[in-house]
């Protein structure tokens, strides 16, 4: 079995390096490597050397000209050859939640194949013009690599923009390319805690994009803070409503999963 | 030679799409009462960039600050805006902070790869384009809402202005190049000296720099010193060692003698507790370090040290609510930083105490009522939107802290932030919680810039807010440079052993960072014209005892320095050595060669001298009240589930990220009700069970009435809302925050020794160490009322106690929401009539006096065991749910248990434990002690056979509907109602926030 060696974004206020490295390594990763963004820009470090990037949550740049938007441009000025490189392989790209913002920023989630660098689509302010922090359920549209074997999953949420947007003209392209890998729906975590199911007004409740090559994905959800049972906002309930009298607890949360599928890709 | 000007471009970037930013600005003008003549709002932003661009640079930057999809950028004035009457243009005032700007220059620079000079800059600025018929007035009106006269520049144009030519000023900052340091003459009269200690130094045009906040006696030892070394102070002299000596950093009102104490309150009560409860558990110690550090630490697991410290940023915040308390926030995390070796932030804490948000009757600062005081509602708005940004951009979780509302907050609020840090015990087999800086080590500053801001912050936040405060102590964080200097540190220099000793830019700058850390080497030689400034033109005492945030101060061997630096380039943190550290005893401090400092470092710390003080007790003037009993159970009980101190602020909890680091075990909203937890649980080594627990207790309602009590009362729960989810008394450590008022009245220090004998009688009975604190002696407010009337609002003494403890297995630990329809509820604990600045009598005495009515007392015997038994249950998997009961008593705590699960209850208060003969009493006496649990039908026989020695009983059970149904002490139904209803009104009061 092969296993990936994975890199882990950081800097510039970038601040979910270790919980990632950690799911991936739960995952059963075994070279998983956080790497400064200026190691890649002076060569110090080489995306060649790796399969996984992952871009992880943050604040990159304290969000300032728009989430995403700085750290990407300095991507885009000093390190896109190599970035587009690294894509153009065989390998797996994940951004998760500010992450997901750089990818937008980058223009790498496009609808026709080799156009990377051409935005399709925005990640606004949430509809409450608030950071917001709640548990979400996502119901998976496209089977993808990530989303391998899951058809709902709930995972925490923590952003201030993440209102998916797009003309409708573009949203017609999306739709036809199919690239639209989960959305918010009303699941188990909305029904505990009495919560409608979209969290910040995204355009018909998309929460994640794949790229046409299946390999590159982005979506506002954590899945590495649900990587625990003890992380579920229900899981004392679930302790005490007798299911588990006789039986062990479970150890770990549904964000594994993707973690897992990442993982195994390479095997 | 002709100066060329440099060009300016205004770059407008407008939303071309329904922006949500516009929608709420709009919805807020609502609640200030512009209910429809305001058509349309909406917002650009302004970048105004100081640079020559040629065309195709210009479209270049243009295009990299808006967004392709959602945005329109282009030069301002070519933008094609919908129909609007009036713009209001807000930017900052020069030397404030502007992170948006700072970003953008780098973008730029980075985008174009030609880095700004010196005299090229970034601005920005906000448009908000308005629709609607209004006079000036109230669009002047709009404006001030929208921004703060200390931090902010704004004008108005109308359409036609706007159009045709306007122009806004930019905040660029220009002092005059040269600064001096002067000599000042202290062979004065006493006079003349004490007024230099009120006011400040006097400036050549007359004026006064701002208060040294010394006292004659600290003056005259000042003016003994410099004549027994035979010279004249400098300046640079003065204004440190008033930063050293300030309240803020001295503490002297607990360091001096008071009364028979000759060891003063922190030796006696305080840090006695500690040693005794130490040494009393020998063995079983969890201490690592107390007191002498930036933070507490206690014992996580073999191979790490949990630290805590909880800070306060009063005056700050009720000038710039949010630069106060992002700046607070942001600060503390530094605390963390600056322990042993360095510290990783794994959670804050915070707590507010604000005036009521509906209280819209003005307060100003000066007699002719020009400068207006911030009103309750924005200064609440403000503290949390800077805790939001402070904790959320640092990606340090925020799950734990409270709001607390009393008219006596509205001069100044109270803003608590506290942080839990990790750090490892040993780091390459050296102790890390231990650091000394060597002579010969450079003193190595890094981080942020030094500027203008927070001059005078030590020496101002010791002294009553009024007119003569200076803007200067206004200020804004940049989480992002900290935390670029926060990784830099704790994922890489601290592993390498790059620095031998660290500390925080706090108070009092540079000026007292690196005098402290001089202790550690005994001596320090600064040349302080190599210190970063963020512009020119600062005066060496400026630079020495500036605020400027962001900043930590590290000791580097001199054969580590160049590998530090390269390192802290590669990571974009600016680091300069700013002079080294010596065993000369003395710190020297040189400008351009210039000696500009030669003081001691032993009078520098320990030549204030020591005033003793003395109280004078507080005879209980309170007139006597009887509170009537309500004649409807349901409906009181309504409204104090609606009451600003007991209502739901999910609002809050949930715009505080408290997932981030993955660490979320027991959440600030629980179960399916989302109730606000008093207690949170979190899992900082990921690949550990164990956890930690932490919580904060204070009721500053009871002060007036028993000191004493009050003090008890807070720590009995700080300590109680952690046992209660499942931390052991065992290894539970506090800390302690007073937040006084008018600390020259004997008065106020009679309570405050009051408060001070019941931290140390009931610490070290429960053997629960303090390891950590910090106090905020004059929260007072003096100014005048809308009236133009001279008023002086003192804070109700308040003592915050937060507690820490260690979870040894994260699986264990309970939350609050009931289970399970046919659970048992069970009360452990006594209730007694006490009824003593309880939220109820408040309640119904909400326009009188304080009644001396019996405050809640606290039986530490009775309350040990129960926390002894309860541990035992809740290791045991016993219990379904739990919640220690508090603010608003019984009653509240069984509806936010009820709340918590959607689930009835049937409950019959004649079987309750305690001594009391009124309904009330049972239901909202805030008697200490005593937690709410929920046991499971098939968990009951062992349950009742662990808490058999408790005082305790089955009060009632869980329904599998949502009833809500009380019986009282008469066997007589008294509230009826149900989980829905009771949800709104706990809901209901800051629905719209």
């Amino acid at each position: 079995m092969i296993k990936p060696k994975i890199l882990v974004m950081s800097g510039y206020g970038i601040n979910c390096e270790d919980e990632t490295k950690f799911a991936f390594e739960l995952a059963g990763a075994e070279k998983v490597d956080i790497v400064h963004i200026n190691d890649l820009i002076d060569g110090s470090k080489n995306l060649e050397n790796y399969q996984i990037v992952a871009f992880p949550g943050g604040f990159a740049y304290g969000d300032d000209t728009g989430a995403g938007n700085a750290f990407a441009n300095k991507l885009r000025n000093h390190m896109w050859d190599d970035f587009m490189k690294f894509i153009n392989r065989d390998t797996l790209t994940i951004g998760i939640c500010n992450g997901f913002q750089v990818l937008t920023s980058l223009g790498i989630f496009t609808t026709k194949a080799k156009t990377y660098g051409e935005r399709m689509f925005a990640l606004m302010p949430n509809a409450n013009a608030r950071y917001t922090v709640r548990w979400v359920d996502l119901g998976v549209d496209v089977d993808s690599h990530f989303f391998r074997n899951i058809d709902t999953i709930s995972l925490p949420i923590a952003h201030g923009e993440g209102r998916f947007f797009t003309p409708e003209r573009s949203m017609n392209d999306i739709k036809d390319a199919n690239v639209i890998a989960a959305r918010y729906i009303k699941g188990e975590m909305c029904e505990f805690q009495q919560l409608t199911a979209n969290p910040n007004g995204s355009l018909e409740d998309v929460a994640s994009i794949i790229d046409i090559s299946g390999r590159i994905m982005g979506l506002m959800p954590h899945p590495e803070r649900a990587i625990f049972f003890t992380q579920l906002p229900n899981w004392t309930s679930i302790k005490y409503s007798r299911r588990y009298e006789n039986e062990h607890l479970p150890k770990f949360g549904p964000g594994l999963k993707i973690f897992e599928n990442m993982v195994s890709y390479f095997s | 030679m002709n100066k060329k000007k440099t060009s300016s471009y205004r770059i407008e970037v407008v939303s071309r799409v329904p922006d949500s930013r516009s929608t709420v600005k709009q919805k807020q003008l609502h609640t200030i009462g512009f209910n429809g003549q305001i058509k349309q709002l909406w917002l650009s932003d302004i970048y105004t960039i100081e640079k020559e661009l040629n065309q195709n640079a210009l479209s270049k930057v243009i295009a990299m600050l808006s967004n392709p999809i959602t945005q329109q950028g282009n030069v301002s004035g070519k933008i094609q805006h919908k129909k609007f009457d009036f713009v209001i243009e807000i930017g900052f005032h020069p030397g404030v902070t502007d992170n948006i700007a700072s970003t953008a220059k780098e973008s730029i620079g980075d985008l174009l790869k030609s880095n700004f000079t010196d005299k090229e800059n970034v601005y920005t600025s906000n448009l908000y384009f308005i629709e609607g018929k209004l006079n000036a007035n109230e669009v002047r009106k709009i404006a001030e809402y929208f921004s703060n006269p200390l931090i902010n520049q704004i004008a108005i144009y109308t359409h036609n202005e706007f159009v045709n030519k306007h122009e806004f000023k930019l905040p660029s900052v220009t002092l005059p190049e040269k600064q001096n340091v002067g000599n000042i003459n202290l062979n004065i009269r006493d006079e003349k000296l004490a007024e230099i200690g009120k006011k400040g130094i006097k400036n050549q045009d007359g004026s006064y720099r701002g208060p040294l906040a010394l006292d004659l006696e600290a003056m005259k030892a000042i003016k003994n010193y410099f004549e027994k070394i035979r010279r004249t102070p400098t300046d640079v002299e003065i204004e440190s060692i008033a930063q050293t000596w300030s309240e803020h950093c001295k503490h002297s009102i607990f360091a001096n003698p008071i009364d028979e104490y000759e060891n003063g309150l922190y030796k006696t009560f305080i840090q006695k507790a500690t040693k005794e409860i130490r040494s009393k558990k020998g063995k079983k110690d969890i201490c690592v370090s107390v007191f002498i550090d930036n933070s507490g630490g206690i014992i996580f697991d073999d191979n790490y040290v949990i630290t805590h410290k909880v800070e306060t940023h009063n005056s700050p915040s009720a000038l710039d609510p949010f630069g106060g308390a992002i700046t607070g926030i942001v600060g503390v995390n530094r605390d963390a930083l600056g322990f042993g070796l360095g510290a990783k932030p794994v959670a804050n804490t915070y707590g507010f105490c604000f005036a009521d948000p509906n209280d819209n009757d003005p307060l100003y600062k000066d007699e002719s009522m020009k400068q207006k005081m911030l009103s309750p509602r924005r200064i609440m708005d403000g503290v949390i939107s800077g805790v939001n940004v402070g904790g959320n951009c640092s990606g340090i979780p925020t799950p734990q802290g409270f709001m607390y509302f009393d008219k006596s907050y509205k001069g100044k609020p109270l803003v608590f932030v506290g942080t839990v840090g990790l750090i490892p015990r040993k780091i390459n087999g050296k102790d890390a919680t231990h650091k000394k800086a060597n002579a010969g080590d450079y003193i190595v500053m890094i981080g942020g810039r030094v500027g203008k801001d927070g001059i005078h912050g030590a020496t101002f936040s010791s002294d009553a807010i009024n007119s003569g405060s200076p803007v200067t102590a206004v200020q804004i964080g940049d989480p992002i440079t900290q935390k670029k200097l926060s990784d830099a540190i704790i994922r890489e220099a601290r592993d390498l052993e790059l620095y031998s000793s660290i500390t925080d830019n706090g108070a009092g700058g540079l000026s007292c960072s690196v005098c402290e850390m001089a202790q550690e080497s005994n001596g320090c030689r600064v040349e302080l014209e190599k210190v970063p400034l963020k512009y020119p033109g600062l005066a060496p005492w400026e630079i020495w005892i500036s605020e400027s945030q962001e900043r930590m101060t590290l000791s580097v061997p001199k054969k580590n320095w160049i590998l530090f630096k390269n390192l802290m380039d590669k990571r974009g943190v600016e680091a300069t050595i700013i002079g080294t550290f010596t065993n000369s005893s003395k710190c020297i401090v040189t400008y351009n060669k210039k000696l500009v400092m030669d003081i001691d470092i032993d009078f520098l710390h320990n030549g204030l001298p020591k005033k003793h003080n003395w109280t004078r007790k507080v005879e209980a003037s309170l007139t006597e009240c009887v509170i009537p009993l309500p004649k409807n159970y349901t409906s009181q009980f309504h409204e104090m589930l609606a009451r600003n101190n007991i209502a739901g602020y999910s609002f809050v909890s949930s715009q505080f990220d408290h997932e981030v680091q993955s660490s979320s075990v027991l959440k600030p909203l629980q179960g399916k009700g989302r109730i606000n937890a008093d207690a949170t649980v979190i899992k900082p080594v990921l690949s550990s069970n164990k956890g930690v627990a932490f919580s904060q207790g204070l009721y500053p309602s009871y002060s007036e009435i028993s000191p004493y009590d009050m003090a008890a009362c807070s720590l009995d729960t700080a300590i109680r809302n952690i046992v209660s989810v499942g931390a052991n008394i065992e290894s539970i450590a506090l800390l302690d925050n007073f937040c006084w008022c008018s600390s020259e009245d004997p008065k106020r220090l009679w309570q405050l020794k009051q408060s001070a004998q019941a931290c140390y009688d009931f610490a070290t009975y429960y053997e629960t160490p303090f390891i950590s604190g910090k106090d905020s002696m004059f929260n007072d407010f003096k100014g005048f009322n809308s009236k133009g009337e001279s008023i002086h609002i003192s804070i109700l003494p308040t003592l915050l106690i937060s507690s820490i403890g260690v979870i040894e297995n994260c699986e264990k630990v309970v939350s609050l929401d009931f289970k399970m329809p046919g659970d048992h509820i069970y009360v452990l604990g006594n209730t007694y009539e006490e009824f003593g600045g309880t939220e109820y009598m408040l309640s119904i005495l909400e326009k009188n006096n304080f009644g001396n009515m019996r405050t809640p007392k606290v039986n530490p015997t009775e309350n040990k065991h129960i926390y002894k038994v309860i541990f035992q249950c809740i290791q045991s998997d016993l219990i379904s749910s739990s919640q220690s009961i508090g603010r608003g008593g019984l009653a509240c705590a069984l509806a936010k248990s009820a709340m918590g699960g959607m689930l009835g209850i049937s409950v019959d208060l004649a079987k309750l434990p305690g001594v009391f003969s009124r309904n009330d009493a049972a239901l909202f006496s805030e008697s200490q002690g005593r937690i709410l649990v929920s046991v499971s039908e098939s968990h009951i026989k062992r349950f009742k056979r662990l808490i058999k020695n408790t005082p305790h009983a089955l009060i009632g059970i869980v329904r599998n509907d949502s009833l809500i149904r009380i019986k009282g002490i008469e066997e007589k139904l008294i509230i009826s109602s149900n989980v829905q209803n009771i949800s709104r009104y706990y809901n209901s009061t800051f629905s719209e926030y």
